[in-house]
């Protein structure tokens, strides 16, 4: 019983809820999973997507990593609240995460991925999606305000993979989005981030070993 | 006095119409914006959503909410008094009901969206294959998460009721369209009587589109695809 979390290392998903299980001091037992050969208890935690990662709480699986957080949030009912108690403030960031969802591993993925005209439009979209994402920052600590919350959990694990982005596709965040920059240094001050988040050049490591896998030069 | 409440919207929109069912199941009253198609988006809209540009949006107190799924959270946490809950209470039926909304959108939703689309047979028969599946899938969370009850959130219309239920009549036309069954009794006899629960419903059968008009509108889209592919 307790809390099992089924995951891969490197992956911003179960980074995020990592996270959120760091931020609420929440022990667990971490299962690295082999991707390549996945195991029965994956497959049956998750026979819908077979992916990671999987919250196993009691012996219930919760899979969807922004679905985990939320569960985190709501069981482990106690500061710090990544979500906050009003409606409305509930629902914009609820917003922005799938936002985070929606865009970011799908376009960081075109970026090292292809090559040519299509690497140049990911490159664009990937810039403009940082741009929307400042804006709605602004001149705020984190995106949650004073208080570190579900778009930061959301989105800093794919802060790490800014340097994989930059290198593949030749721009620079800090170029064209200072201020999100800004926002992940002070995010890794905490101690949840710091834990969690693995090295840029291990993570391009990883992206470097992918290309050579599907065969991107 | 302006009405508090807006909700920016289409009349062919599934997720327009989930928005609707709730807001009509908490007895909220609400000024409804009929949308333009294509490119003629009004000023209000694009203010309100100006990241996908899309219905449904609603507005309360002058403040945008989109997105379906987020908005009808919202409705379940601002009026929570007006009627049942939309959303489980216990965290992790919360948890289970958003993982299947999420499937909805993410994969049934779009398997749809290619039924209606399909260019060649081969398209259409990938769609259909993953729409299939989906309510393969579907009909099994169903008998888990209902234990029996009338509707996926127990004797009341719920979160994952609604998000599916807004797809029926849809299925109804591509079934016609394409000349498939889809909602087939003998596969998915649960869902079937299920579907017909939740269609009989009074605020269900207020807001449903009609059919024919629905089929009309599918027909109509696809002479202009068919227009445009030809040229």
């Amino acid at each position: 019983m307790g809390v099992k979390l089924l995951d891969a290392w490197v992956s911003p998903f179960g980074q995020r809820v990592r996270i959120a299980l760091a931020e609420k001091g929440v022990e667990y037992e971490y299962v690295e999973e082999n991707l390549a050969e996945k195991s029965r208890l994956l497959l049956e935690s998750n026979p819908v997507h077979k992916k990671i990662p999987v919250l196993i709480h009691d012996g219930n699986p919760v899979c969807e990593s922004l679905i985990i957080v939320e569960y985190i949030d709501d069981v482990w009912d106690k500061k710090p609240h990544l979500l906050p108690a009003h409606p409305y403030l509930r629902a914009q960031p609820r917003f922005w995460a799938d936002f985070v969802d929606k865009k970011i591993y799908e376009c960081g993925t075109r970026l090292w991925k292809l090559k040519g005209e299509e690497q140049a439009e990911a490159k664009k979209e990937m810039i403009e999606i940082l741009k929307l994402l400042a804006a709605e920052l602004g001149d705020k600590t984190y995106f949650g305000g004073d208080a570190f919350g579900f778009v930061d959990v959301a989105l800093v694990p794919f802060t790490s993979w800014f340097y994989s982005y930059e290198r593949c596709a030749g721009f620079s965040v800090e170029a064209e989005c200072p201020e999100i920059v800004a926002w992940a240094k002070r995010c890794m001050e905490r101690e949840s981030v710091k834990k969690t988040l693995y090295d840029p050049e291990k993570v391009y490591e990883f992206v470097c070993f992918l290309k050579k896998r599907y065969g991107v030069e | 006095m302006a009405k508090e409440v807006k909700l920016l919207g289409q009349w062919v929109s599934p997720y327009v119409l989930r928005v609707q069912i709730a807001l009509e199941l908490k007895g909220v009253s609400y000024e409804y914006l009929e949308q333009q198609f294509g490119e003629n988006k009004s000023e209000l809209l694009l203010k309100s959503n100006p990241v996908y540009k899309k219905v449904p949006v609603l507005i309360h107190k002058d403040r945008p909410i989109c997105e379906s799924a987020i908005i009808l959270q919202y409705i379940d946490e601002v009026w929570g008094a007006g009627g049942p809950a939309v959303l489980p209470s216990d965290p992790y039926e919360r948890a289970i009901a958003c993982f299947w909304v999420s499937y909805i959108d993410d994969k049934f939703g779009p398997s749809l969206v290619g039924l209606i689309r399909g260019k060649t047979d081969e398209e259409n028969a990938a769609a259909a294959e993953q729409a299939i599946l989906g309510l393969e899938l579907l009909e099994e969370a169903y008998e888990k998460s209902s234990r029996g009850k009338r509707f996926f959130g127990g004797d009341d219309v719920g979160y994952l009721d609604i998000v599916l239920g807004s797809s029926l009549r849809w299925i109804e036309v591509i079934e016609i369209m394409r000349g498939i069954k889809l909602l087939d009794n003998a596969k998915f006899p649960l869902l079937m009587a299920w579907a017909e629960r939740f269609r009989a419903a009074a605020v269900v059968k207020k807001l449903m589109p009609e059919a024919g008009k629905l089929m009309e509108y599918a027909k109509e889209v696809q002479a202009r695809m068919n227009a445009a592919a030809a040229n």
